[in-house]
């Protein structure tokens, strides 16, 4: 699977509806996630990849859409 | 060692349900009760100050409590009206107490958790320590619906003794991070202003991590706790928190449906409550556990006596 690809599974598990086709679109005002959503997918993105996500880096805004967490993931995963 | 004699509580008479708030914030009561847990709280008269809570709350903890001295009264409070003097000392006069030292603890949400670590350490060398935590959150908020939904008004008071009580307070773990100050804080003159995202991931991290912090440091197990006394800040939160740390929901002691989130005030409401219907048990651990505006995190051990 591609990193993309992963993301996405990663988010689907987590998801209240079905998730934006535009990779921009925000996770949170489309109702994709919640604040209370967002804690687990970061759990799932930390176990997936492999990473640790810093409290530096706990902040919405870093996980607001699709193609954000793509960049997280790119620039923090080995 | 320091022990647990007593737990008050006390929150104004003025019921303010969802629906009446829905209509003055122009949102759905249903979604205020899905989003927080929350289906009313209380607000205090414009006359009845943070202080005048606090006392109704410590009259009812020391009511309570079998008589004796007070060697220092500790008073947790975000919403004091006042830059100074703090409510502590006048709380503490009105209970006839003055002379006897009283500190402001001006901290919001886990300022009684803070308080109670600080009462079993001062108790030792100044005798009873009276906690009081009072908040007019009411008066911090008014019509951003992601705020004003969350926040009630009311008291909780403990007093803590160092010789005898209903539990022994065995050990806590407290934590402050002030890189976070912008996230949750209240300004002179402005709203409370909370960006809820980044408080709810990081009390959905910290909390259940300072949790374990504290039942390794005392070998427990969480499972073996009998009841999680929690800052009440949001229902959800509150599952959530027990579900990572793999404990019913059931075992976190909540009213936060009925009261809201009273900030620094609901853990030890809540303890007041817990402590009326059930109480400790000899031998049974508890746990009490806060999170808030700093960020200031921690937890506490107690153990029925």
């Amino acid at each position: 699977m591609t990193t993309q690809e992963r993301i996405l599974t990663v988010v689907r598990k987590v998801a209240q509806k079905p998730l934006p086709t535009d990779p921009e679109e925000s996770l949170f005002e489309s109702g994709v996630l919640d604040s209370f959503a967002l804690p687990d997918m970061v759990s799932e993105l930390e176990k997936e990849f492999a990473i640790k996500v810093p409290d530096s880096d706990l902040n919405p805004r870093k996980f607001d859409s699709l193609a954000r967490i793509n960049s997280y993931i790119e620039a923090n995963a080995a | 060692m320091a022990f647990i004699r007593a737990f008050g509580s006390y929150v104004p008479a003025r019921v303010v349900a969802n629906a009446e708030l829905a209509e003055r914030l122009g949102c759905d009561a249903e979604w205020i009760l899905n989003v927080s847990g929350i289906s009313e709280r209380r607000y205090a008269g414009d006359a009845e100050s943070v202080a005048d809570m606090g006392v109704r709350a410590a009259q009812d903890c020391l009511s309570r409590a079998s008589g004796g001295q007070i060697g220092m009264v500790i008073v947790s409070s975000g919403s004091s009206e006042r830059r100074f003097p703090g409510p502590a000392a006048e709380i503490a006069a009105k209970l006839g107490l003055a002379g006897v030292p009283a500190i402001d603890l001006p901290m919001a949400s886990a300022g009684s958790l803070f308080g109670l670590a600080m009462a079993g350490h001062f108790a030792g060398s100044f005798g009873p320590v009276l906690l009081v935590a009072a908040e007019k959150m009411s008066a911090t908020v008014s019509l951003d619906k992601n705020t004003a939904i969350l926040f009630g008004d009311g008291a909780g008071a403990c007093l803590v003794d160092p010789n005898e009580g209903a539990a022994e307070l065995v050990q806590w773990c407290l934590h402050s991070d002030g890189n976070f100050t912008d996230a949750l804080r209240l300004d002179f003159g402005q709203d409370l202003n909370m960006d809820g995202g980044t408080v709810i991931m990081h009390a959905a991290r910290k909390v259940p991590a300072v949790i374990r912090e504290l039942l390794d440091r005392t070998r427990q197990s969480a499972p073996a706790i009998g009841t999680f006394l929690m800052h009440q800040a949001n229902q959800n939160l509150i599952v959530k928190i027990a579900r990572t740390l793999e404990v019913a929901p059931e075992k976190f002691f909540s009213n936060i449906g009925r009261y809201g989130n009273t900030s620094s005030a609901s853990m030890l409401i809540a303890a007041a409550e817990w402590s009326a219907q059930s109480g400790f048990r000899r031998g049974e651990p508890v746990v009490f556990a806060g999170f808030g505006a700093g960020f200031h995190w921690g937890s506490l051990l107690a153990i029925g006596s």
